[in-house]
């Protein structure tokens, strides 16, 4: 025998039925709630399990439903129409880049219940280092929508004056970190922002966020071993959305059982969970932001997921995977399953359902109105070209004024 | 240019058995750019491949297989991305011949798109090329036609050093002259749009005139040569556009020539300007023809700021820009 190379493939390409005869979903309810204080060493059944709370008929069962029995039909409502207003945003931002009113856009379709129900379990003063897929946490901080949408446009909105390609919020005030584009550097950024709240002892935390291709990049292993030596209070997230543009989650995770066992090397306990299961996220999240706050130390979550859409509107999934394979997806639709586990708990209707989203769809149509009207890409209402000089430095130095006068300012 | 590029890793990949070709979402898809589109289906996935999102893993791998004799040609999906690579790039894939004395060498070609123009913001729009041209060992190339796009890159592929190739994004698809409506025409109907079949060569280090001009000399490389050519047209002036296409090496002899013969010199890039490559193009051209020049030299190049989104057009070197700089050399 020879040595050869091994080159993962994802089960199914365009031309093929979708398949996911590969994933194994455990039972809801089948996997202990583990102590605060919980060991990487003691973790192994929960990094290579799945943790469930909804049932197929919409049920809540289990240890980890125990844990968060305390919530009221109103929360889960809230966190419903969290997700509702989340999908709403991203199909009229869709559409209006599909009318030429920004230049780009990213959904986060069928990953919504992960940073709803994550952004609930924080405090004022955490922060998220987010990737350009978690609008949601904005959405659920009950970030204002007319800001939101400002950077998407680029308009006179746009809390960062049009500094950054749409997507890249940043809004400090409510626990969101500047997005960069390059991916993988601010999940270390994560374990240093909650290395100086320990530090500072101001009883904050820090949530690193992640996607499952990004998880190759040298910055995630820089993070779990600098939050593995000082023990800091973060909360590192995987988000396994099965894809990273074209390339199968299977080219990123390797020989690795799964994302969140990749941790137990480093000493830092982790757990897998079912990422479209509302209630299974709140639990977990708090369980997790709990510790973190207490002083337990680092953990990591991979929540498992599908992106049913497209990467972003520059990209056509149809050429690299199976055209309806999101529906084939065996943990189904986050806002389907917690309406189905609201329904059945007496708490909500078919007939409320439809109301609400066409109530939140207005508003968002509202919003969406009052900010296109300061300025879209068809129809810009340019912020003064002089703004590029500004907040490159602290003051602007000599060189930077010298330039800003040969453009004209 | 996308084909062309395409067609340069073909004809690499079935002449020579040592090439190899890999990078995110190179394999199967064929790059977010369309690059390698077909590339893994007809040459197997040995030799095309999708990587994990790990650049320093990409080039490194890269590194290790040129060592033993292999001809990687990795993609960087944007230069914006090349940064976690920039160590095995710039400290072991540059000195590798040198620093083993010959023992071991590094034959590999690093691709990236680069530039703005797209509405990239500050991620997808940067022009690194400086912090290649700074160090010794590498070679830098830029193409700005798709008939010079194929004859370098497998010029680049052939190279027994470590090529720095870098694509321009804005004109993959046809020759864009800064018209801020974003317009371009297709490749399809400019003359540098064929591309020969089969393999030929463009050698790295020759520069191209790409018009004749008594007056005034512009240096341009990428998307800035055809953008300098609406702004000669804008000024009015007979200025001679020379696109370097390589970097390093530097055709200086063409350079010679032309601002010996126009005595005035402009020198053009998208890049950041302190620090720039201008700097150093400017440089030569005072060393080399200090006697002959009639008008300072002077650089049209990005603001030193980060790359902005809304305000591109602010940015981005226009013609109208350009063409001011023309007419002010030409008043000296
Ligand atoms: C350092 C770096 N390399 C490459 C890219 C280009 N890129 C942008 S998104 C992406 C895929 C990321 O996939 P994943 O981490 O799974 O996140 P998802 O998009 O699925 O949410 C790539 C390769 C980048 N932004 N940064
Ligand atoms: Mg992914």
């Amino acid at each position: 025998m020879t040595a050869k190379l091994a080159f993962p493939h994802p089960p199914a390409r365009p031309d093929q039925p979708p398949d996911f005869s590969n994933i194994v979903v455990p039972p809801a309810g089948s996997l202990p709630v583990p102590p605060l204080d919980l060991e990487a060493r003691d973790a192994r059944a929960l990094a290579v399990g799945l943790v469930r709370v909804l049932d197929d008929a919409g049920r809540a069962v289990g240890p980890w439903a125990d844990g968060i029995a305390d919530l009221t039909g109103d929360d889960l409502r809230l966190g419903l129409r969290d997700m509702l207003r989340m999908r709403a945003v991203d199909r009229r931002m869709l559409n209006a880049q599909r009318q030429g009113k920004t230049s780009f856009y990213l959904q986060c379709t069928g990953e919504e219940a992960i940073g709803c129900g994550f952004q609930r379990q924080l405090e004022q003063g955490d922060m998220n280092f987010p990737t350009y897929r978690q609008q949601t946490l904005l959405i659920a901080a009950d970030y204002p929508l007319e800001a939101l949408m400002g950077q998407l446009y680029s308009n006179e909105m746009d809390p960062l004056q049009g500094r950054q390609l749409p997507i890249m919020h940043s809004a400090r005030d409510y626990g969101f970190f500047s997005i960069s584009g390059n991916l993988g550097t601010q999940y270390v950024q994560a374990v240093g922002w909650a290395m100086a709240c320990a530090l500072r002892g101001n009883g904050k935390i820090a949530a690193g966020w992640i996607g499952d291709g990004a998880t190759a990049s040298g910055d995630f292993h820089s993070a779990l071993l600098s939050a593995s030596v000082y023990l800091p209070p973060v909360v590192l997230n995987v988000v396994n959305n099965q894809w990273a543009i074209s390339t199968y989650t299977g080219v990123a995770v390797g020989k690795s059982e799964t994302y969140a066992a990749r941790a137990l090397g480093y000493g830092i306990p982790a757990l897998r969970v079912d990422g479209n299961d509302y209630l299974a996220v709140v639990a977990v999240s708090r369980w997790a932001v709990a510790r973190a706050r207490l002083g337990h130390g680092p953990v990591l979550i991979e929540w498992f997921t599908y992106r049913a859409a497209a990467h972003s509107t520059s990209d056509d999934p149809t050429a690299y995977r199976p055209k309806d394979e999101a529906l084939a997806w065996p943990l189904g639709d986050p806002v389907q399953r917690l309406k189905a586990h609201l329904i059945a708990r007496g708490e909500w209707s078919e007939a409320r359902h439809v109301q609400a989203e066409a109530e939140i769809l207005d508003e968002v149509i509202a919003v969406q109105k009052t900010v296109e009207a300061h300025g879209t890409f068809v129809d810009p209402k340019p912020i003064s070209p002089a703004e590029i000089f500004r907040g490159v430095y602290a003051d602007l130095p000599p060189h930077l004024r010298r330039q800003r006068q040969e453009m004209g300012y | 240019m996308i084909e062309a590029l395409r067609s340069a890793m073909d004809v690499k990949l079935a002449d020579d058995p040592s090439v190899i070709v890999f990078g995110e979402d190179v394999g199967y898809f064929g790059g977010v750019f369309r690059c390698t589109a077909g590339l893994q289906a007809s040459h197997g996935e040995e030799r095309v491949f999708d990587t994990p999102i790990n650049e320093s893993a990409i080039v490194g791998m890269a590194v290790g297989m040129a060592a033993q004799g292999m001809r990687p040609c990795v993609e960087i999906q944007f230069a914006d991305y090349v940064f976690p690579a920039y160590d095995q790039i710039t400290q072991e894939a540059a000195r590798l011949r040198h620093r083993s004395n010959g023992q071991f060498t590094c034959p590999l070609v690093v691709r990236m798109p680069t530039g703005g123009g797209i509405f990239g913001g500050q991620t997808h729009s940067q022009s690194p090329e400086a912090l290649f041209t700074h160090v010794a060992g590498l070679k830098v190339v830029i193409p700005s036609t798709p008939h010079d796009a194929k004859g370098l890159l497998i010029a680049a592929i052939e190279d027994p050093d470590p090529v720095i190739f870098l694509e321009p994004k804005r004109i993959y698809n046809g020759p864009f002259r800064g018209d801020h409506s974003g317009k371009s025409t297709p490749w399809s109907a400019h003359p540098a749009g064929e591309v020969p079949e089969g393999h030929y060569v463009i050698p790295l280090g020759q520069a191209e005139v790409r018009r004749g001009g008594a007056d005034v000399t512009v240096l341009a490389y990428g998307t800035m040569v055809h953008v300098a050519e609406a702004a000669v047209a804008e000024a009015g002036v007979d200025a001679e556009i020379i696109d370097l296409r390589s970097l390093l090496p530097l055709d200086l002899d063409t350079i010679r020539t032309s601002v010996q013969k126009t005595g005035r010199c402009v020198v053009v890039h998208e890049a950041t300007r302190t620090g720039g490559f201008g700097g150093e193009l400017i440089a030569e051209v005072q060393e080399a023809c200090f006697w002959h020049l009639r008008a300072p030299l002077i650089r049209v190049a990005g603001w030193d700021a980060p790359y902005p989104h809304a305000q591109e057009w602010d940015y981005f070197p226009s013609p109208a820009r350009i063409a001011r700089a023309l007419c002010k050399v030409m008043e000296d």
